[in-house]
């Protein structure tokens, strides 16, 4: 390890002109002619539009145009899509209904677009938008996923009766039930995951523009995927052809899954614009507006159980979801509650039968998709929850019964669908314990009870899939992309270095590990090394970042590139040297011949390439090269959580009061970053378990968190400071030996925080987020 | 409307606004000093906190024609040339940040609690202070050892010259 190689914790290169005010986030960028778009939104979570009458609105000051939904209909501009394709268990395809951008004749939920208003300035978009009158036929709605398929729930989408949009089952039933029908135990819970907003700090924000003289459009927009979004704009929404559309992603305020998705804000900036003759129309989102219409997560009500051995091994486990997809399927909704979480049901376990059904449902509220661990932390929690619960059901120690149970032979395929290539859970669980000092627990749960606390601690061992995914697999499963990633390298004449990605950093500082892999392969310093991503027009292909998927895949498309630089350097090297190729070797920035003194730097070798004065005979000029990179497996972060609270009984109050946490992401490029990911991810699970909830009123559908007043976000005081450490296996499935990092904090904390208070209260019938009232209440009950 | 005149990083600045014109809109859109960001409608989040006349104000709650004949200091307006504030600096060094869009606000607020606290700052003052500002991407650990640091440099810089 070089001090900027791999391994090194370096500061972020990236960090400067963000600690000096200089990011440049889309809401900051202002084109020339700029107007303004503000959507009138529906009120009602489910109505049909009778009318909408624009005269007064269209008369305000300063307004340009409104444009409804009949108006996009008459374009013939295409709806959203959901890029996934799921079968029932009868083998008929998902009920998708349509998706326009701006609704038409009907509303779905609180928050659909309705008009956009656009004026010279925002102020005036506004006070015109008000003016928009909308006569509405108020419908019933329904909310809560379980309520979804009864009789007497309004039909949603004419597609889909019952709002059931599949009926999805993973694994083998028959095994599964023959398993319980003889097991010793078996443990049963229910289970509601739920539903979260993902609140990056940042709005979305989306400008468009059409250039008439070169019938070309732009698209500024909060994205974690600016190439899928030009895909799916393009062949989907029919906005314009790729060469015809750019999209540009600059510096993104957060993702967590919230901007992976293509909304309908985007492809109406970008029709509105062409409808004005040209001029650019910006969006961007008040906060109120991101609770509504920024995608959801979670929201599974689930029936789960495990069968046990008399001994404590695992037979089998079932479990029987109703998933909230909400009004419209997202990008990917479909993905998350099936494959994303289905396959993940063995957790880090032999457990030789599984059988999952999910049944995805409609209902009048903001679509739900992938959030931070998308499916993965729903697993999790069903499995760690049983887990924990047949540990006191048993009288075992929980972390013993979880040890008996572990896999320990890689490769491993479970009965899921998935194959685990490597892992030591055995050294995480054991690492985790001895941080957390479990051996004292018990004198720390006696010293709590002299001050009236009660103590309890919660494990959570968790696996995950990462790397998003191998193209041919995810296409057999029903995927409609391919999951490889991009990369360009290009060496100048003067050997600085470009990084070109398809990957896209919104707070994971690509801009400083990516070029740390430059440092460790070519030896040039990090200030040498520029890290381009984000804009359809630099960066020719790319499939952006979610899933933990930028180290693994992205990371692994720039080696390869890297791979072909270096070997034609060689060849390069060798002819100046008059050396053999075979004999070159690249360190610390320069081209040597092994077992001489002969060497040249590399940026001699690079000026070679481009002033082809001197090349190998039928070499062709220049120093730069290209690669997609497809994986050949998923990769499997795991570790071990360990929650410790103490709740106070007279207010049911929970303080976290210690949390391990110890992964296994195989190669770590800046251990800095990586805790910085870790760190955040906790937060993002213990605000699950502990704070966070959309709450929709079951009668009208209106949404009653819409606001940092209603919607409780961790601060910094409900939060501890974490004991993060690491245990390393190697993914042996990408050339870097990575796992990927970005999920593992928000799928592995949620049950061990539930299964610390539990074990604190004595009572295990407690629900997400287990707010003071909740805990009191199960204390009370208990 | 109303005519301002009021300071700005240093550089006097005088404009009509309309009345109802936030402080934070006249920062981004009259001057173009896009550091202060806006991350709600409601005053909670704490992204927009600049300093009026040396205290922290969420520049979301206060309207321009308000800050006529203040003195208003910016992220941007923070470093002194090339050479960071040590809270600046902090958040760098220590991993303070992720996706940038809280940080202008953080490291504003963190800077208010330093000079209006003293001395070296302990994690359970620096947790509680922080109650105005919302950071989704670090689990805060690292932004409370930021300014951990920050408050004992800057404690020991005021030692040093006293």
């Amino acid at each position: 390890m070089g001090v900027e190689g791999i391994g090194a914790r370096v500061t972020r290169k990236e960090d400067r002109r963000f600690i000096t005010g200089k990011g440049r986030y889309t809401d900051d960028i202002v084109l020339k002619d700029t107007t303004y778009g503000v959507f009138v939104r529906s009120p009602h979570a489910h109505a049909k539009i009778l009318s909408i009458d624009t005269t007064a609105a269209k008369a305000a000051p300063g307004v340009i145009e409104i444009l409804t939904g009949a108006d996009l209909a008459g374009d013939r501009i295409g709806g959203l899509i959901c890029g996934w394709m799921i079968h029932s268990r009868d083998g008929t395809p998902m009920k998708a209904g349509a998706h326009p951008a701006i609704a038409h004749e009907r509303v779905r939920h609180v928050g659909d677009q309705v008009a956009l208003v656009i004026a010279e300035t925002k102020a005036q978009a506004r006070d015109a938008a008000e003016l928009v009158e909308v006569d509405y036929e108020i419908l019933p709605a329904v909310v809560d996923p379980a309520r979804a398929m009864d009789a007497d729930a309004p039909l949603i989408h004419d597609v889909a009766p019952s709002n059931l949009i599949f009926d999805w089952v993973l694994g083998d039933e028959e095994a599964t039930e023959a398993a319980f029908a003889k097991a010793a135990h078996v443990v049963e819970l229910d289970i509601i995951n739920n539903r979260l907003s993902p609140n990056p700090m940042e709005p979305r924000s989306a400008i468009g523009y059409y250039d008439e003289a070169e019938e070309h459009y732009d698209l500024y927009t909060t994205s974690q995927n600016p190439h899928v979004a030009r895909l799916v704009l393009s062949a989907f929404v029919g906005i314009a052809p790729e060469h015809k559309l750019r999209v540009v992603a600059p510096d993104v305020g957060g993702g967590f899954g919230a901007k992976i998705y293509i909304y309908p804000e985007e492809t109406a900036c970008l029709w509105a614009s062409k409808r004005i003759g040209g001029r650019p129309v910006k969006w961007t989102s008040d906060r109120t507006e991101a609770f509504l219409t920024d995608c959801h997560g979670r929201d599974h009500v689930t029936k789960a159980k495990l069968a046990l051995a008399e001994d404590g091994t695992f037979l089998a486990l079932r479990s029987d979801t109703i998933a909230n997809i909400g009004a419209y399927m997202s990008t990917f909704s479909s993905a998350t509650p099936t494959y994303l979480h289905g396959t993940l049901l063995s957790g880090q376990y032999v457990i030789p039968a599984i059988f999952t059904n999910v049944k995805a449902v409609y209902t009048n509220t903001t679509p739900v998709d992938a959030y931070r661990g998308a499916g993965r932390p729903e697993a999790t929690y069903i499995v760690e929850r049983l887990v924990e619960t047949a540990a006191r059901q048993l009288g075992m120690d929980p972390a013993e019964l979880r040890r008996k149970n572990f896999i320990r032979q890689f490769p491993y395929q479970t009965p899921v669908i998935l194959t685990y290539d490597a892992g030591d859970f055995e050294a995480n669980l054991d690492k985790a314990l001895a941080a957390v000092d479990y051996a004292g627990f018990p004198a720390r749960k006696a010293e709590a009870k002299t001050r009236g606390k009660l103590r309890g601690i919660g494990f959570s061992s968790y696996i995950e899939a990462c790397g998003i995914a191998p193209s041919q697999a995810v296409g057999s499963l029903g995927s409609g992309v391919g999951l490889w990633e991009s990369a360009e390298v290009r060496v100048n004449p003067v050997g600085t270095v470009e990084i070109l990605t398809g990957s896209h950093s919104h707070g994971q500082g690509h801009e400083t590990t990516f070029a740390q892999l430059v440092n460790e392969r070519l030896g040039i310093g990090l200030n040498n090394v520029q890290i381009v991503h984000g804009d359809t027009d630099k960066v020719q292909f790319g499939m952006g970042t979610y899933g933990s998927r930028s180290g693994a895949v992205g990371m692994s498309a720039i080696v390869k590139a890297l791979d072909k630089v270096e070997a034609k350097a060689k060849k390069i090297a060798a002819h100046l040297m008059e050396a053999s190729e075979a004999d070159i070797v690249i360190e610390d920035g320069e081209l040597k011949v092994a077992g001489t003194d002969k060497k040249l730097p590399f940026f001699q070798v690079a000026l070679a390439a481009y002033t082809a004065h001197n090349l190998p005979a039928g070499m062709e000029p220049g120093l730069k090269e290209s690669a997609f990179y497809d994986p050949t497996n998923f990769t499997y972060p795991a570790g071990t959580y360990i929650c410790e609270v103490e709740v106070d009984p007279d207010t049911g109050k929970t303080e976290i009061v210690q949390f391990v946490a110890v992964d296994d992401f195989g190669r770590i490029i800046n251990p800095m970053i990586v805790e910085g990911q870790v760190h955040g991810g906790l937060a993002q699970g213990i605000g699950q378990a502990l704070m966070e909830g959309v709450s929709y009123d079951p009668e009208s559908g209106q949404l009653l968190t819409g606001s940092y007043m209603d919607y409780c976000m961790p601060r910094a005081d409900d939060v501890p400071s974490f004991k993060v450490d690491h245990v390393t296996t190697l993914c042996p499935g990408n050339p870097l030996g990575m796992k990927g990092c970005g999920e593992a904090g928000a799928i592995g904390s949620p049950p061990a925080v539930i299964n610390a208070i539990t074990d604190a209260i004595g009572n295990n019938n407690l629900s997400m987020p287990a707010t003071p009232a909740k805990v009191w209440a199960a204390i009370n009950a208990a | 409307m109303a005519t301002i005149s009021l300071t700005v990083n240093g550089k006097a600045v005088t404009a009509t606004v309309e009345d109802r014109t936030l402080l934070v809109q006249y920062l981004r859109e009259n001057l173009g000093l896009t550091g202060t960001h806006v991350g709600c409608d409601t005053s909670q989040c704490g992204a927009c906190v600049i300093l009026v006349d040396g205290r922290a104000v969420k520049a979301c709650t206060m309207l321009a024609a308000q800050a006529d004949g203040s003195t208003v200091t910016t992220i941007e307006g923070l470093a002194t040339g090339d050479q960071l504030h040590p809270v600046q600096a902090a958040f760098r060094e220590h991993h303070g940040l992720q996706c940038g869009f809280c940080t202008p606000g953080m490291i504003m607020a963190a800077v208010d609690m330093i000079n209006r606290r003293g001395g070296a700052l302990d994690e359970q003052t620096i947790r509680h202070e922080l109650e105005g500002n919302i950071c989704r991407c670090t689990g805060y650990h690292n932004i409370v050892k930021a300014i951990q640091a920050a408050s004992a440099e800057m404690a020991g810089m005021r030692q040093a010259a006293e």
